[in-house]
């Protein structure tokens, strides 16, 4: 596994100022030096001409060598800070492609050689896998909650009352006939147990860890022509959509990631609902409804009393310059007078904050949320009056718990973290 | 050495014509295959089992009369410990048997909890035990060696049988250790202590030496016994009175069931504040709290002295009395051991409600002893550091006859197949608690008395002291170690589970009662099926392991885990060093 060098672009989406291609492993030096000449010393960044194999220039870049064990990856480990054009990437990586023992690397592997090599452990990956994700200050508070531990301190003290109630079970069961009977309070120890179920429910009806990977989903929507995409302009503060006054201009969905007083949201503006007898534009209604059957907020620009019924909408009344006071319960808006615009983000805002996860009480990812559901199906479904089924729910829903942590099924556990690891990391 | 009339059924004839090819090989002296030291639970079962399989045995013991001999409380079975007479039982054992020809009180502990957790439980004449124990081992070509081992005899890195104390030689291809507490134990009685046991001390500590020497002593354990009461002297009528079960259920699904004795009545009596009180007055005198007794006692079924210090609120605690024997008036208080000076016994036993004018036969004591560290051994009990060396019963850490007889069929069986070039029998957690203990041993080591009990089976649902022949009788017929009518009871009963009627039977009814739990969990086991199939190379170097602390290093070296699901039943191994194992054993495949 380790026995082969890889490479990757390590760095953002090009055409960027600076692309950075990171190549690890014990021919990573080699390679370098055959296009780049000698190697400077380790840590000591030097500016070198990278040729091809045919001798042709692919780029002058900043040439950068970290010696074994104490790299990222703890392997031989070289950086070229090129210049971000796409087609200098493409040509310095078709090159290194090219090289024997070389390939390109797969998703995450350069974290998992890190932790193969003891420089990083689970937790710190994870943590880092976050960190990584983390376009908003609220994703990056999450993120250094979630490494910290909170989460594990939670189903730690979960687990401590389990085992409790797990070993009063046993005890009952195995510590008989020849000392004191243990007596137990079957209906009790049901109780106590449903308790706990209680605690986890409460747990899951939370909104999940994804939502704040994902952002929250706001989508505009309403009859043509009610002012959609100027809002969806106005709210991102660029003109992303086509804004005419003929109706039907918007025929697919545009969406734009924003950061909403620090929180991720996920703008979407639609096309506006009505019949149409243009194929296109059915085509895009469709997609509109879909759209607004998969909104977390929905922004509905039309009548009030054609608004779809969501828990979470709010009522705006766009183009209030041009149409007049706003009905009871909408906000009014004027992208050309600029009006009301600070109140619909604030009020989004606010809706956004009930949505997302608590930064500071843990939220649970989609396997998080499997195996604590796992957990609390096993002890609701199990009879209250047979402690020997009691005494086994109770410890399937330990191993449930152990899974949620990584006590158990590590090979699971880190099969999901590593496919959170984009390319390159 | 006179040659005993082994008689070889056509199916052994292989193995007989082989030994007595090796003992002219070895010029007239005589090799055995298997060699048993030690004549108790243990050592009769590997006697047993290795003569069933159809090698040449020797069992060697002290006294003839070690046979077979319940040293500690007259009973057979119980929760968890019932369940392993009944597999035991599957490979023709003897336990079972001797139990059902011996019992004086039959009770099916857990009756309210459920028929997987059942246990069932005997009292069992000892004297009548021991002699079923003897007939049963007289039918079969078991070479009884009276003698004492002084030493090993070891060629390279692989036993070759032992020397005895009065100079005679042993022969063999394999030999069992089943010596009980011979390392050094020490017997308490308040403030006296004496050297266990036996005379010719120094031959045992010889041996003891050496085994010491090859680096298997692990630690100190102590366990102990109550005072045996005179039963004419307790005032019967005035206690609870617990009746044997009315249905006489048998261990043995031997299809020749053994004879029953007449069934006695148990009682029961509670200790009381005044007892308690006389034990906290004399907590000085007890050697467990003087310091003079280092070693860690089982957590559960304590002595009374660490029942009344742990457990100080309560008002009284249970004591079954237990009769020995039909014969016999003395009476065992099965939940009052204790190591306090007699004196103390006395007065305390006389502050119990029936027991006022009780007169004390033989007063109780705590034995201490050092036992060897089972992870040392492979699944199949055989050293594995020295080939041919098979270790089992209490010297493995484990306490119990049930427990020390379960190892000693595992010991003498594989003890037997090595010794025919044939690959062990190995027992899986999944289907039997014998798997649970021997994984348990040999992966986890010992903390404490090793005691059977069914929390440590995951399976529990499915390992049900009723359906021992169905989970183990396929075993049992490959591992050519069963009788010809056991073979055929066992393949009957396999047949019968397709019968339609067998869904009204006791079995089927608890296999209809668990199947929707058992599905259940199936989903479980699964997924730790697939980390059960993360080999970890055998000659991997923990120390050299990125990202593994010394401390965690050192316990994955102890134990020697095959697999990661192994691994992570290691007491202690946190989840990163099992991440850490984890990539490196991907590493080292790679």
């Amino acid at each position: 596994m380790t026995s082969d060098t890889i490479y990757a672009l390590s760095s953002g989406a090009l055409p960027a100022a600076i692309a950075i291609v990171r190549l690890s492993g014990l021919r990573a030096e080699a390679a370098a030096e055959r296009l780049a000449g000698p190697l400077p010393e380790p840590r000591q960044a030097s500016l070198r001409r990278l040729r091809a194999a045919d001798g042709s220039v692919i780029d002058e870049a900043l040439l950068l060598r970290f010696a074994a064990p104490t790299t990222a990856t703890g392997e031989p480990l070289i950086e070229f800070h090129l210049h971000g054009g796409r087609a200098v990437v493409a040509r310095l990586l078709a090159e290194l492609s090219a090289m024997d023992g070389l390939r390109e690397a797969s998703p995450g592997e350069f974290t998992r050689r890190a932790l193969i090599n003891g420089r990083l452990d689970l937790t710190q990956a994870e943590g880092l896998a976050d960190l990584l994700g983390a376009e908003t200050e609220w994703q990056r508070r999450a993120a250094m909650e979630s490494a910290g531990g909170n989460l594990r301190r939670l189903v730690e003290e979960w687990r401590k009352q389990l085992v409790q109630l797990s070993a009063e079970a046993e005890a009952a069961i195995d510590y008989v006939g020849d000392e004191d009977e243990t007596a137990i309070d079957l209906a009790g120890l049901w109780e106590r147990s449903a308790e706990l179920v209680r605690l986890w429910r409460g747990c899951l009806a939370q909104p999940p860890a994804e939502l704040l990977e994902q952002g929250v989903r706001i989508v505009l929507a309403g009859p043509p022509n009610s002012g959609k995409s100027s809002l969806f302009n106005a709210l991102v503060g660029s003109e992303r959509a086509i804004v005419t006054p003929i109706a039907g201009t918007t025929r697919d969905l545009i969406k734009a990631r924003l950061d909403l007083d620090g929180m991720p949201v996920t703008l979407v503006d639609t096309a506006g609902l009505h019949d149409s007898s243009d194929e296109v534009e059915r085509i895009g209604i469709s997609r509109a409804e879909q759209a607004l059957a998969e909104a977390d907020i929905l922004l509905w620009l039309g009548d009030p009393d054609d608004a779809p019924n969501l828990a979470s909408r709010l009522l705006v009344h766009a183009r209030a310059d041009q149409r007049g006071p706003a009905p009871a319960g909408s906000i009014a808006t004027s992208v050309l007078a600029k009006g009301g615009l600070d109140e619909l983000r604030s009020r989004l805002g606010q809706q956004v904050r009930n949505l997302l996860p608590p930064v500071d009480r843990a939220s649970l990812n989609r396997r998080q949320r499997q195996a604590l559901g796992e957990a609390a199906d096993i002890l609701s479904l199990t009879p209250g009056d047979d402690l020997l089924l009691m005494a086994e729910a109770l410890r399937q829903a330990l191993a449930s718990l152990d899974r949620l942590t990584g006590r158990q099924s590590t090979e699971e556990v880190l099969d999901a973290l590593f496919g959170r690891f984009c390319l390159g990391k | 050495m006179p040659c005993s009339g082994a008689s070889a059924s056509a199916s052994r004839c292989f193995t007989w014509n082989n030994s007595q090819q090796r003992r002219s090989a070895a010029k007239g002296q005589l090799m055995f295959d298997v060699l048993v030291i030690g004549a108790g639970h243990a050592g009769c079962e590997a006697a047993a089992a290795a003569a069933r399989f159809g090698a040449r045995t020797a069992l060697l013991s002290f006294r003839s009369q070690d046979a077979g001999q319940m040293s500690c409380n007259p009973s057979i079975g119980g929760v968890g410990k019932g369940h392993l007479v009944r597999e035991l039982d599957v490979f023709d054992g003897l336990m079972a048997r001797a139990a059902d020809a011996a019992a004086i009180h039959r009770r099916m502990l857990n009756r309210s909890k459920g028929p997987a957790v059942w246990g069932p439980r005997v009292q069992a004449d000892r004297v009548h035990y021991r002699a079923a124990i003897e007939r049963l081992l007289g039918e079969l070509p078991v070479e009884r060696i009276q003698g004492e081992a002084i030493a090993l005899l070891m060629e390279g890195n692989r036993v070759t049988g032992v020397d005895l104390a009065d100079g005679s030689r042993l022969l063999s291809r394999t030999v069992v250790i089943a010596t009980g507490t011979f390392l050094d134990a020490r017997i308490f009685i308040g403030e006296e202590s004496q050297a266990s046991g036996r005379s010719g001390e120094q031959a045992s500590i010889r041996l003891a030496h050496q085994v010491r020497e090859l680096g298997l002593a692990a630690r100190r354990l102590k366990t102990g016994t109550p005072p045996r009461l005179d039963g004419r002297t307790i005032d019967w009528a005035r206690l609870e009175e617990q009746p044997s079960d009315a249905e006489a259920w048998l261990f043995s699904t031997h299809p020749q069931p053994e004879r029953g004795l007449p069934q006695l009545r148990c009682a029961i009596t509670r200790t009381t504040n005044a007892t308690h009180d006389i034990i906290r007055a004399a907590e000085g005198r007890s050697p467990l709290y003087s310091g003079v007794i280092e070693g860690r006692g089982p957590r559960y079924c304590p002595s009374i002295e660490d029942k009344v210090r742990r457990f100080g609120d309560r008002d009284g605690h249970q004591i079954f009395l237990e009769p020995e024997g039909l014969g016999d008036a003395l009476v065992y208080p099965n939940g009052i051991s204790t190591s306090m000076p007699r004196d103390i016994q006395t007065s305390f036993v006389r502050s119990i409600p029936g027991l006022e004018r009780a007169e004390i036969a033989r007063p109780g004591y705590a034995v201490e002893y050092e036992h060897v560290d089972p992870r040392r051994l492979g699944s199949d009990l055989q050293l594995r550091d020295l080939a041919g060396l098979y270790l089992a019963g209490q010297i493995n850490g484990t306490t119990g006859y049930e427990e020390a007889a379960a190892q000693g069929l595992v010991a003498g069986l594989n003890a037997a197949r090595s010794a025919a070039g044939q690959g062990p029998t190995l027992f899986d957690r999944r289907s039997s608690y014998i798997g649970v203990m021997i994984d348990d041993l040999t992966l986890q080591g010992v903390t404490e008395p090793y005691r059977m009990m069914t929390a440590r089976a995951e399976y529990r649902l499915l390992l049900r002291a009723d359906n021992a022949v169905s989970r183990l009788g396929e075993q049992a017929l490959a591992s050519n170690a069963v009788s010809a009518e056991r073979a055929t009871a066992i393949r009957a009963h396999l047949e019968s589970r397709s019968d339609p009627a067998f869904a009204a039977s006791e079995e089927g009814q608890a296999d209809a009662l668990y199947a929707p739990y058992v599905e259940r969990q199936q989903r479980e086991w699964d997924a730790v099926d697939r980390s059960r199939c993360v080999l970890i190379p055998s000659d991997l170097d923990y120390r050299l392991l990125p990202g593994l602390s010394a401390e965690m290093a050192e316990r994955l070296d102890a134990a020697r885990p095959e697999t990661l699901d192994q691994a992570s039943r290691i007491p202690g191994i946190t989840p990163a060093a099992l991440t850490a194992l984890y990539v490196g054993t991907l590493r080292a495949a790679a």
